[in-house]
């Protein structure tokens, strides 16, 4: 009975560390490896005024908005 | 079901996210941002499909200062000309101007990035005030860049014809989340909710009843909208990259969309830059949306943005470098080029005054060519 009760308190320990570590796990990509992600082509939005326009052509003539990359005023839109 | 219990773990993620930023901007001092990079930007851009034209020219321009702020102004122009098939069957085609005016500014506050921008935008028929407060904040070694936007927007909607002028109050809240998931992989989620209370309709547009045209359409004077996107980015070899994008969209007036982008981005030489996208969106029509009502009801819409239709678009943009040494004041120089072709397909939507007994369709091409300048 003593060995089941230690087995499920050592279980429980090894349960709290894997808990922990999923709580609060490390950076996994370090500094020097996100040289590549700094490039331009790796930017969500490279061209602010071009993909602005892009965005209003697409805004004002769907039923959809939001969520996009930019944001935007006014209607222009008949 | 599984909409609601996908909303209620948005709404929960969302949540935590805001005590996660308020607590990683108190607590967090080894994080840091940076300010937008300093240039000018020109632009000429053309949208000519369903009947309209509108083009004009645009202008950007951020300044750094103090190695804290960066300040930005904007200017951008739509000349409009000709209307859509819904607008002209009921009004005269008509040319008019829409300017658009922006400033803002973005701060390196302890950790954080504090921006503020207004945008103003002015037509004969319309106004529109848009405030907006926005916050960023990196954590997790910069692994995890946190963002929280809020804009409050006032219209105006007038006719140029008479007297007629009313309001629309705007709420936008946004939160995103950009990780870095590999060293050569990024994904960006985004949730945004829009609120709006006013006149939502179009003042030249009319219902169409048993065939003809029966007075102007009645909108529900609110709209309430929620949309999430996720974005991934991912370097291939060499220097190219591929980026997936899906959004999905609802609202009050049971509008469901999805929209799905592709696209390739390929490095042509140490100087140009080719991107492919393709683009295809869907939604479902408003609860109110009919092309030709056979009865009178509460709210009756018949604008074929309201209905139900899919767009597929492809995309090409260029750029090219054309100098990376001083010149004139500037650092570098680029020059971009970008064009879409739209096809839009209605399924619900037929066009007044044809004899056609098809639904509606129609292509568009778009394009804007600029020039930006790095200083």
């Amino acid at each position: 009975m003593k060995k089941v009760v230690l087995l499920i308190c050592l279980g429980l320990l090894g349960g709290c560390s894997s808990v922990e570590k999923v709580l609060s796990p490390e950076p996994w990509v370090l500094p020097y490896e996100r040289g590549e992600l700094a490039q331009p082509i790796m930017q969500f939005s490279r061209n602010p005024l071009s993909d602005k326009f892009r965005q209003h052509v697409f805004d004002t003539r769907e039923g959809a908005r939001g969520a996009g990359v930019t944001q935007g005023g006014g209607c222009g839109c008949n | 079901m599984a909409l609601v219990s996908l909303k209620v773990v948005v709404v929960v993620v969302i949540k935590r996210s805001l005590v996660l930023l308020v607590l990683s901007v108190l607590l967090n001092p080894a994080a840091a941002e940076t300010l937008p990079e300093d240039m000018l930007q020109l632009m000429y851009h053309s949208y000519d499909g369903g009947g309209v034209e509108v083009n004009g020219p645009a202008l950007l321009v951020r300044k750094e200062f103090k190695d804290q702020f960066s300040v930005n102004a904007g200017y951008y122009q739509d000349s409009i000309s000709g209307a859509s098939p819904d607008v002209i069957a009921s009004a005269s085609a008509y040319s008019e101007t829409r300017d658009e005016f922006s400033l803002g500014v973005d701060a390196l506050l302890g950790n954080s990035l504090v921006s503020l921008g207004y945008i103003n935008s002015e037509e004969d028929d319309y106004e529109g005030n848009n405030f907006s407060f926005g916050i960023s904040q990196s954590f997790f070694a910069q692994m995890t860049t946190m963002s929280l936007g809020y804009t409050v927007g006032q219209d105006t909607v007038k006719r140029v014809d008479n007297d007629f002028a009313e309001d629309i109050d705007r709420y936008q809240f946004s939160v995103g989340l950009t990780q870095v998931l590999t060293s050569t992989m990024l994904m960006n989620l985004t949730a945004e909710g829009i609120t709006e209370e006013g006149y939502l309709s179009n003042p030249y547009r009319s219902k169409r009843v048993f065939g003809t045209f029966a007075g102007p359409e009645i909108y529900p004077r609110t709209r309430t909208s929620t949309a999430f996107a996720v974005r991934l980015k991912k370097l291939l070899w060499g220097d190219d990259a591929a980026s997936f994008s899906y959004r999905y969209f609802d609202d009050s007036w049971d509008i469901v969309s999805h929209t799905l982008e592709l696209g390739f981005t390929r490095t042509l030489n140490n100087r140009s830059v080719a991107d492919v996208v393709y683009r295809y969106y869907d939604q479902s029509g408003a609860s109110f949306f009919s092309s030709d009502f056979q009865g009178l009801f509460q709210f009756m819409a018949s604008d074929k943005e309201l209905s139900t239709y899919q767009s597929h678009t492809i995309g090409l943009n260029l750029t090219y470098e054309l100098f990376n040494d001083y010149l004139y004041g500037f650092d570098r120089g680029e020059l971009g080029f970008a064009y879409d072709f739209r096809m839009n397909e209605y399924e619900d939507y037929f066009a007044p005054n044809s004899n056609s007994t098809e639904p509606y369709e129609f292509d568009a091409n778009v394009f804007n060519i600029n020039l930006s300048l790095f200083y």
